[in-house]
């Protein structure tokens, strides 16, 4: 490493202050640091020594632990292309039609990006932002397979934008960041990400007659309109390609249509154990989001008017992305409440909120995505109330 | 009315290097050294000698204008021989160059019922000009007391958490007499209780044992628990307009010796400690000691860095400086002023982390002694990870939002928020496992004097 080590010193003075190349001093920096850990030690005065954590390990963590979702993700892209199409196929095959869709998908966001981070490091003159390592993963794993590979740049492009640097870079975002590029392209490109065509990447042979690929959220709502029971409805559905294609083991493993990481919530679980045996996300909020998803969901069933109120309320924590948002999106630091009461509270209303938009707002039929992003606006009000309560605990305390 | 409290929240930093419980000989200091610097909020420092003067122990040497009643005084006996200022002319240190055998000035001795008959006034102008008086240290703010003050309690921690601290049984054995002589000159200093807080389930040193004339209170729990200002939180806190004190017990048995023998010394045990030193021990000396010969033969290979108290609080000097005021322990580690090539990606089990995301498995060996360099480990960022601080400070606090009003100039926040509980030690912890590598020690330091000179 020291012929490494050697090269990046011989550069420095390139971009130091009165360098010729002084203004791209960050994206040497940011080079430099992935490399190397810096040299730099403790201040005179202070602690003198540190914890050997830093941010990229923290960003790299939760980079890990989205691994499962993506590997299973480009198996399920190609699993449901073959489903569709009508051809069996062994499991290299799938892998491998997945993987060519899916990772042109991750290249163009991380590279969309990354040219953004950079072009703002260098004019706003601040480092270069880790927290780009896990937005860049989070966007394709939230986008349909099919998706042109053009909105996923425009996407992560305002996002990262509108949602981040506007508002000083990681660490001073309102909202998350992913979650932002996902509702820019609900709302601005519906026809490539809702609806029941765009799930299953197709190609150029066609549908076999009389597959759809409807999501499970649609036919439960669709049954719900109908009067038919949602179980059944989900059970009957494709009933001539697949046994039972939405049962909730089906749904609970993921091998059903839906954006190309959110299907599966056994690998949002994986993620989540990872995630919480790092101490790296709150456990806190995925407990508590689950739950509330799953109380609002016992709330239903108790006052159904419709068949899909009636549904069972288990059956929501497996349907479309609520596993994955609570575990990737809910809990992403910045965006959520930052007290360890406010925690809970923010938790517990995404998954109440993520049932109530499912079951009764025909327009949006996954709930997560307007769900993480309104209780994002609210965590500062909730964590104003926790902080005030702990004033107010001062306060009292003075008059005694 | 002794109060039993346990603790949960923190984290206990395991370093190799822990002093062994014996008195090492070294070769006896040579110069010793006043730092104003080592009393945080002296605003005025005026000295009193001049280069060449002779001294003996407890001459006033230094005072503060702004509080002008204390004086500091020299440790030794022996000639000034430099008094070393900095840049615009900032008064670094006084160094005094010792006698072979020391001469003291003389001040009043009391025996114990003449102490019981001394009045406040007459006890405060004893200590104030003989120079025991900077052992008194005022909350909020932590800066030196002020004698025109009444606290409505003062607080002594019996024990210290820091990592690799040395232990007080140790430092103070055999000085039962003096502390309990400095416990009742300073119980009549306030109106209010003097605590004693002592560690749940030790054994209890022997200078405790049988104090009169105190409240004793237990705490249990991973550093901060010894923490002065944490166990003042719990017992009676610091709110707005209050005013209380604190004393360390070396301090304490170092008035008790002004009033019972009538001279100031300053004579203390000090650990030589951490993992760069090749026989961690204890040594004899006196305050404001040169360190050099306490290294001479005694480090290992490589750069290192000396650190005049503990690892978190401490404050890095020369190979030749001088020991901290208020120290009880010098800390040598190597200084970590090396790249490391993909330092942050590589799974590892040797690094010390409070975070599972690098120490996972940790669990596995829970009595794992780390040796630790000076290395950031990582570039400042904004706050990202959330409920770390909380989880390592021990107090009903919230330090990332009052850390963030001290960064906003936010003066109500600040109060609010519970600045007045809070000096640079308590948050200490919170320094050292931030992840985005905050000088948080420093930026509550400003928010305390934004508070207390506005």
């Amino acid at each position: 490493m020291k012929f490494l080590r050697d090269l990046l010193d011989k550069q420095k003075p390139l971009f130091q202050k009165g360098g010729k190349l002084e203004n791209l001093y960050y994206l040497y920096e940011a080079g430099e640091t992935f490399m190397f850990t810096p040299k730099h030690t403790t201040n005179p005065r202070g602690a003198q020594i540190r914890d050997a954590i830093d941010l990229k390990r923290m960003m790299i963590t939760v980079v890990i632990a989205m691994i499962p979702c993506l590997l299973f993700g480009m198996y399920n892209t190609g699993n449901m292309h073959y489903l569709a199409v009508g051809e069996t196929a062994d499991f290299a095959d799938k892998f491998l039609l997945g993987a060519i869709l899916v990772l042109p998908i991750v290249l163009v966001s991380y590279a969309a990006g990354g040219i953004v981070e950079a072009i703002f490091a260098v004019v706003r003159k601040h480092p270069i932002n880790e927290g780009f390592l896990v937005t860049g993963m989070l966007i394709p794993l939230v986008v349909p397979a099919t998706i042109p590979l053009w909105q996923v740049a425009l996407a992560t492009i305002f996002a990262v934008v509108i949602a981040k640097e506007v508002f000083g870079g990681t660490g001073m975002n309102i909202l998350n960041v992913a979650m932002t590029a996902r509702a820019f392209l609900y709302f601005a490109y519906p026809m490539q990400i809702s609806g029941d065509q765009v799930w299953t990447y197709v190609g150029e042979k066609g549908v076999v007659d009389g597959f759809s690929g409807a999501t499970a959220l649609a036919v439960a709502y669709q049954a719900g309109q109908e009067g038919e029971a949602v179980t059944s409805a989900l059970a009957t559905h494709n009933a001539g390609f697949m046994d039972n294609m939405f049962s909730f083991a089906n749904m609970f493993f993921g091998f059903i249509p839906g954006s190309i990481g959110e299907t599966s919530a056994l690998m949002a679980l994986i993620g989540a154990a990872i995630l919480i045996l790092t101490g790296v996300a709150s456990w806190k909020i995925i407990v508590s989001a689950f739950g509330g998803a799953w109380l609002m969901g016992l709330v239903m069933e108790l006052f159904a008017v419709n068949e899909y109120m009636a549904m069972p309320a288990h059956y929501h924590l497996v349907m479309g992305g609520l596993a994955f948002g609570i575990v990737f999106m809910a809990t992403d630091p910045v965006s959520a409440s930052q007290t360890e009461t406010g925690k809970w509270i923010y938790g517990l209303l995404i998954g109440v909120l993520t049932v109530i938009i499912r079951v009764t707002n025909p327009a949006y039929p996954e709930g997560i995505m307007l769900a993480v992003l309104f209780m994002n606006v609210f965590a500062p009000l909730i964590d104003h109330y926790v902080v005030k309560a702990n004033k107010k605990r001062r306060l009292q305390r003075a008059t005694v | 009315m002794s109060k039993l409290i346990k603790l949960k929240k923190g984290f206990d930093i395991k370093l190799a290097g822990r002093a062994d419980k014996q008195l090492a000989n070294f070769q006896p200091a040579q110069t010793f050294a006043i730092k104003p610097t080592d009393f945080i909020g002296m605003q005025r420092p005026k000295v009193l000698v001049n280069e060449g003067d002779t001294v003996k122990a407890g001459t006033p040497i230094l005072f503060d204008k702004k509080l002008d009643k204390v004086q500091y005084v020299s440790p030794v006996s022996g000639e000034v021989v430099e008094i070393k200022r900095g840049e615009r002319r900032r008064l670094l240190e006084i160094k005094i160059k010792a006698d072979q055998t020391f001469e003291f000035e003389q001040f009043t001795k009391y025996n114990d019922s003449d102490l019981k008959a001394l009045k406040r006034e007459d006890v405060v102008n004893h200590m104030a000009m003989s120079g025991v008086w900077p052992q008194i240290i005022q909350r909020p703010f932590g800066v030196v007391a002020d004698p025109a003050d009444e606290p409505k309690a003062i607080f002594i921690s019996g024990f210290d958490t820091h990592p690799l601290a040395p232990d007080y049984g140790f430092l103070l054995k055999g000085q039962e007499k003096y502390f309990q002589a400095g416990i009742n000159v300073l119980k009549k200093l306030t109106p209010g209780v003097v605590h004693l807080n002592l560690e749940e389930g030790a054994e209890v040193p022997a200078v405790y044992n049988n104090v009169q004339n105190v409240q004793v209170n237990k705490f249990s729990g991973p550093h901060p628990a010894g923490n002065v200002g944490v166990q003042i939180h719990h017992i009676n806190p610091i709110n707005k307009g209050d005013i209380a004190w604190t004393v360390n017990p070396y301090g304490v048995a170092q008035i008790g010796k002004l009033f019972l023998d009538g001279v100031y010394d300053a004579s203390k045990i000090v650990a030589i400690s951490g993992s760069h030193i090749t026989k961690p021990a204890y040594a004899k000396t006196y305050l404001g000691a040169c360190v050099d010969k306490f290294l001479a033969g005694n480090t290992k290979e490589g750069k290192y860095r000396v650190v005049s108290g503990n690892v978190l609080t401490g404050q890095r000097i020369n190979n030749d400086g001088y020991l901290g005021y208020y120290d009880n322990q010098i800390t040598v580690l190597p200084e970590g002023d090396e790249y490391e090539f993909l330092g942050w990606m590589k799974p590892t089990s040797a690094r010390l982390s409070y975070h599972r995301a690098l120490g996972l498995f940790s669990f596995l060996k829970p009595n794992q002694e780390f040796v630790l360099d000076t290395n950031m480990r990582g570039e400042e960022r904004a706050f990202v990870q959330t409920g770390v601080f909380e989880n390592v400070t021990p107090m009903d606090i919230y330090p990332v939002y009052l850390l963030k009003a001290i960064m906003a100039e936010d003066y109500d926040e600040m109060e609010e928020l519970g600045i007045y509980e809070l000096v640079e030690e308590d948050l200490a912890l919170c320094e050292f496992v931030d992840v985005s590598k905050h000088p948080v020690q420093e930026i509550l330091r400003k928010g305390i004097e934004l508070i207390q000179y506005s």
